[in-house]
């Protein structure tokens, strides 16, 4: 099917779909009034119930924890993916020399001031990810948003021009540890509740001094191992598609580097 | 005003629909679907806006203090996450899909190939 026949398509279909949304958009209460009652509900009550300031995150890892597990195992399992696709093309390949590999560094040489500016970032976003992790159940933030910052500390090095470096910071056993025990211990965290009689991830563990970091019972917990989990899984992701650039680079004849017009696309 | 949000939420999923439909080029296809995506963030946090509320966060604000909806703003949270390692698996394909075929246009894809 040609690209005109497509469009042809899709404008009329574009424009019943349109025509739906508009209706159903008419149907929704205007935009500033809310009319509740869930979020007023746990917005009254969610602080004194579990001790977190951060509703957000309580809602995530708490009320609607259950949930929560489903959604970090499609993270898992999409790293998976990831990892499977690309491993498969990656034995297909011829093994690098050393040579060759020397040759690569050689030609990925990033000037002084990316070098400098990535360098001085690391020990920063390592910094800031573990405060948004472990602060995540006070303050705005989470495990989600702290694992995706921790992330940014091996790519910084990464543009740094340190691959070595970046593959020597997260080696394969440490990806494997983090995002296996990022993922369990979540599970396992709602396991332990049942083992004492309660409910699947019943928060159950003293909740604290409102606003003190040890506060909102297990939230800290689970925050932890989601950051690393994600951590984990953004580094492995990030991993597996630079193998594939740097075996893209070399497979290139020399005199065609660095062309992005390779192939019409 | 009062309609902005809505619009933008339409617009976003329109104009990446129709960037997915005219594509000729997986990786422009992934970004696409992110845009449609985005959309769904957009109508989704408008929906629990509350006129003059904060964060959801009673850290520095007493409860009771007027705020929006922190349901939806989880939903999106995940949401989000989710999105990204979706969009990490779509190129991934993109990618073994070149090294099968050598091109990244659908359009050049025969049905059913390797």
């Amino acid at each position: 099917m040609n690209a005109r026949a497509r469009l042809a398509l899709f404008l009329p279909a574009a424009a019943v779909a349109a025509g739906l949304l508009v209706w159903g958009f008419t149907g929704l209460p205007g935009f500033g009034r809310y009319p509740g009652p869930y979020g007023d509900v746990i917005n009254r009550h969610g602080v004194h119930q579990r001790h977190a300031t951060n509703v957000v995150n309580t809602i995530v890892f708490d009320y609607r924890g259950f949930d929560t597990v489903g959604e970090e195992f499609i993270l898992f399992a999409a790293v998976m993916g990831v990892t499977l696709l690309l491993r498969l093309q990656r034995s297909e390949e011829e093994e690098e020399t050393p040579e060759e590999e020397a040759a690569e560094r050689a030609r990925t040489q990033t000037s002084d001031a990316v070098h400098l500016a990535a360098t001085a970032m690391v020990v920063p976003s390592v910094t800031l990810g573990l405060y948004v992790v472990i602060h995540g159940h006070l303050t705005p933030g989470g495990g989600f948003q702290g694992g995706g910052v921790l992330f940014t500390a091996p790519v910084f090095l990464y543009l740094a021009g340190r691959y070595v470096d970046f593959r020597r910071l997260t080696p394969v056993s440490l990806l494997d540890f983090g995002e296996g025990a990022g993922a369990a211990g979540f599970a396992v965290i709602g396991l332990g509740a049942m083992a004492v009689g309660y409910p699947y991830l019943a928060n159950i563990i003293g909740k604290g001094v409102k606003g003190s970091v040890f506060s909102g019972g297990d939230l800290l917990l689970i925050n932890l191992c989601v950051g690393l989990e994600v951590a984990a899984g953004f580094v492995f992701i990030a991993w597996e598609f630079m193998e594939q650039t740097l075996m893209v680079r070399s497979a290139v004849p020399r005199g065609f580097e660095g062309s992005g017009r390779r192939g019409k696309g | 005003m009062r309609t902005a949000p809505f619009l933008l939420a339409g617009w976003l999923f329109f104009v990446g629909l129709y960037g997915v439909v005219t594509t000729r080029n997986f990786i422009h296809m992934a970004m696409c679907l992110q845009v449609v995506q985005a959309s769904t963030y957009v109508l989704i946090l408008q929906v629990g806006y509350v006129n003059g509320g904060t964060a959801p966060i009673y850290r520095d604000v007493p409860v009771g203090t007027r705020a929006v909806d922190p349901v939806v703003q989880s939903l999106v949270l995940t949401d989000i996450v989710v999105g990204l390692t979706v969009i990490a698996l779509l190129l991934a394909l993109a990618l073994q899909a070149h090294k099968q075929t050598g091109t990244l246009n659908p359009d050049d894809l025969r049905p059913l190939e390797g």
